[in-house]
């Protein structure tokens, strides 16, 4: 064998790599313009059950609620034409559109939304927490009766897990077995986890969507979503990392949009634990947090330092009159020696023989909690506080709440799920608190305006509430907010009219547009 | 053959049993509760919380007694039922059949590619043993195998897909989908198997009946055909089977940065959400895959080396005697 055989063997290979390399004129295979609306999300669907994946299906416009959050964040009727109540608010009406098909051309009518709505109600979900006893069609409306007057039954029905499906979408056994919606999109194709592709329905009671096709992937890593973004894989791309909103940012091929969302990231703390039992010890902890770092650093926005529970975008629960949260290690020294923490000999605060060492859980399903608990650990011990950092499964926030085992965790927690943030104000902050909110924080008078807003219609008798509300939450701090969030959208330079909705209800695909 | 397919079949229902009996067990110990993680995997953290994983404590009868559970699995296993999904309500057969056909076309494709790039360039390697090709091939195979899967993904991602843009960097649906994933994979078994090619080969060409066939005027081609890469794939083929083992291990990782839908990915959202089912349904999947695979390179060994089913036979006529 002689070493002419190698090289000529080297010589091919050297020559086929070149060919390779010559073939990146040729045009792009990943990013062609087929025309196909191709949008990457973190969302993954795990199930057809509208209460497991309705949030897919509404926000791609597959299927619809009886009501729903616009532009200016108002809660107006979208499959429903409009509501009354009667005068004990005991029976809400609830009239539909007469135009609405579904997408199997089965018209949608009262009789079909009360027993889709029945079914709904009996599984687990939104709508079996409010205070129904029934629900009916009647004259062509549907009744629901409640057991107690109840405002938030229209932000209710808005609920991803309502979204009201064709009678074809069930099979014989009451199981989901295909979406059948309303919507500006007809789903063509669903294969769980991860892909829905969809058609626009050329009958949708709204007009007809300006794309015609849609491809939707639920990709899991923040990596590969922005790369899809820069290599023009994906059109539209939800959830982007901090640091991919940077790096997306020069790109002339890609817009970014950035909305502030009902989101926060707080500390859930149990009121009932000797280090957070007095109000001075809650309020030095938050004192102690430097929340503009914090924000700056791992967030990568100095202005998402949380001032308060809500950011400005939720209009009614932001409140301009309170005090903003600030960064004061000083008076948190002061104020847990006014509440008898003195400094041990390791620089830990000690009252009663008991050292001031409390464990922070938190969970990385969200990347950034755990660094913001890194930074937090920093922070407290500045100020005499260990805290001993557990990162796991973010079922062990509510499994600690329950036993009582938890001391302080570092969640995050949506406003808008239900689309009226009092739906989980009302949860979190009522007597007894709640897996995600209060810990054993009792206060009457909180307690109290949230019944009364529970009965309340009137905007201006809920403003005023709601004011005194978020004063009490501000003072009290039965859990301390962190810092607020964002949701970071990438678009493609060929679409038009870009909308991000801060109460993620609503992508609104069916008014993009490819730009000529 | 026959003893040998007859074993194997017995070796797949023990695997079965044992594979499900431990899955089961290993989601029975894990702390935590396991209605909680259920709940999360169906619901989602927004939604889940004590009121709802009671719901769906009660619906799945998480509270009876688990040797309950698991011999209602085992009797279902024996009708060849492997129950539902405890997150997506789907069957558990329907979710394997879609995810696992995924997996297997992205596995094979890996496969062939590695075979096509690591056995050929080992075998070169080996014929040229201390060459630059050879050592060029041993510092390319090492930094293959040394990078991780998803920084290997990563780095093919970025040339590839956003700066070359030839191939789609995610997603599945088309054979362009295929290739960053399958090389990511591929590069890493090739790596192994090449250096293993090197190795039989160097033996193979350094054996007296190696020699013997050139100094009896056969022509290097032949001689390498005919005598060398029969021996020196011995090894190699054996080796394969044991690469399966990577091969699961990359799949995992490679089908959740590429957003591929395949069994890897199902099994780690699955033991994440406690969804024991489809654990034991994947992890059955996978055991059996693995007998079958490593009975196909039991085949092709005897093949490749009559002499192997002869010495069992032999021994099987001692013990009979």
């Amino acid at each position: 064998m002689t070493q002419s055989v190698l090289r000529g063997i080297c010589a091919s290979v050297g020559i086929l790599a070149l060919t390779m390399a010559g073939g990146s004129s040729a045009p792009a295979l990943a990013a062609e313009n087929d025309g196909i609306l191709d949008i990457a999300s973190p969302l993954e669907i795990s199930g057809l059950d509208p209460a497991k994946s309705g949030y897919i299906f509404s926000r791609m416009q597959a299927a619809e609620t009886l009501f729903t959050v616009n532009r200016d964040g108002k809660l107006v009727p979208m499959l429903a034409k409009g509501n009354h109540v009667s005068d004990d608010g005991l029976v809400w009406h609830v009239s539909l559109r007469d135009d609405v098909l579904f997408h199997d051309g089965t018209p949608m009518t009262a009789a079909i939304v009360a027993d889709h709505l029945n079914r709904i109600f009996a599984r687990p979900g939104v709508l079996n927490r409010a205070p129904i006893t029934g629900i009916h069609a009647h004259d062509g409306e549907i009744e629901i009766t409640l057991s107690e007057p109840f405002s938030m039954l229209p932000a209710f029905l808005a609920h991803y897990s309502t979204i009201i499906l064709s009678p074809a979408s069930y099979d014989d056994a009451g199981e989901v077995t295909g979406i059948i919606g309303t919507g500006a999109y007809r789903v063509d194709e669903v294969t769980p986890p991860l892909q829905v592709k969809m058609t626009a329905f050329d009958k949708w009671w709204n007009g007809r969507a300006g794309i015609d096709k849609v491809s939707y992937l639920a990709v899991g890593r923040g990596e590969t979503r922005a790369m899809m973004a820069q290599s023009g894989d994906a059109d539209l791309v939800f959830s982007l990392l901090p640091v991919a909103v940077n790096q997306l940012s020069g790109d002339p091929e890609v817009n970014v949009a950035v909305a502030t969302i009902p989101r926060t990231r707080l500390l859930k703390i149990d009121a009932a634990k000797p280090f957070f039992d007095e109000v001075t010890e809650r309020q030095a902890l938050s004192l102690a947090i430097d929340r503009k770092a914090i924000a700056a650093v791992v967030m990568r926005n100095v202005d998402l330092a949380a001032t308060q529970m809500f950011p400005p975008s939720i209009t009614g629960w932001n409140n301009a009159d309170v005090p903003a949260l600030a960064f004061d290690p000083q008076k948190a020294r002061d104020l847990l020696a006014q509440a008898g923490w003195v400094e041990g000999a390791d620089g830990i605060l000690e009252k009663d023989g008991q050292k001031f060492s409390v464990t922070l859980r938190t969970y990385a399903s969200w990347p950034d909690l755990p660094l913001i608990a890194t930074a937090l650990q920093s922070q407290l011990r500045a100020v005499g506080i260990n805290l001993e950092i557990s990162v796991g499964s973010y079922t062990e926030i509510p499994s600690g709440h329950a036993d009582g085992s938890l001391e302080i965790a570092l969640v995050t927690r949506s406003f808008s799920m239900v689309p009226d943030p009092l739906a989980t104000v009302m949860s979190d902050y009522g007597p007894g608190g709640a897996d995600w909110g209060a810990m054993n924080w009792q206060n009457v008078e909180a307690a109290d305006l949230l019944a009364d807003l529970g009965r309340t219609s009137d905007e201006q008798a809920r403003a005023q509430l709601q004011e005194k509300l978020t004063a009490i939450l501000q003072y009290e701090l039965p859990t301390i907010p962190v810092v607020w969030s964002e949701l970071a959208v990438s678009a493609s330079a060929k679409l038009e009219n870009l909308f991000v909705d801060p109460f993620e209800q609503n992508y609104y695909l069916s008014d993009l547009r490819w730009a000529k | 053959m026959k003893q040998l397919i007859a074993t194997r079949l017995m070796q797949l229902v023990a695997v079965v049993l044992i594979v499900g009996t431990i899955s089961f067990a290993l989601m029975y110990f894990l702390p935590g509760d396991p209605a909680l993680r259920i709940a999360a995997g169906r619901y989602g953290p927004d939604m889940m919380d004590n009121a709802i994983s009671d719901m769906v404590r009660a619906e799945l009868g998480l509270d009876q007694p688990v040797i309950f559970r698991f011999l209602a699995w085992m009797g279902d296993l024996i009708r060849f039922d492997l129950g539902h999904s405890l997150v997506s309500e789907a069957p558990v057969i329907d979710e394997i059949a879609v995810q696992l056909g995924y997996t297997l076309w992205l596995s094979v494709i890996a496969f062939v590619l590695s075979l096509v790039v690591g056995p050929v360039i080992g075998a070169v390697a080996g014929l040229f043993p201390g060459s630059v090709f050879d050592r060029g091939a041993l510092l390319v195979s090492i930094a293959l195998r040394a990078v991780p899967p998803f920084v290997l993904a990563i780095v093919l991602m970025m040339v590839f897909g956003v700066t070359l843009r030839w191939f789609p960097t995610a997603g599945f649906g088309g054979w362009s989908h295929m290739v960053l994933p399958s090389v990511t994979l591929a590069l890493g078994l090739a790596a192994m198997s090449s250096r293993v090619m090197r190795d039989a080969m160097t033996e193979v060409a350094a054996a007296p009946y190696f020699a013997h066939g050139r100094y009896k005027g056969l022509s290097d081609r032949t001689v390498v055909m005919r005598h060398g890469l029969r021996n020196a794939s011995l090894p190699v083929v054996t080796y394969l089977g044991l690469q399966m083992v990577y091969l699961v291990e990359g799949v995992v990782v490679v089908e959740s940065i590429f957003g591929f839908p395949g069994i890897g990915h199902a099994l780690v959202h699955a033991i994440i959400a406690r969804d024991v089912p489809m654990v034991q349904g994947t992890a059955l999947a996978m055991g059996g895959l693995f007998v079958l695979l490593n009975s196909v390179v039991d085949l092709l060994c005897l093949k490749l080396d009559p002499r192997l089913g002869a010495q069992t036979v032999s021994r099987s006529g001692r013990r009979g005697a």
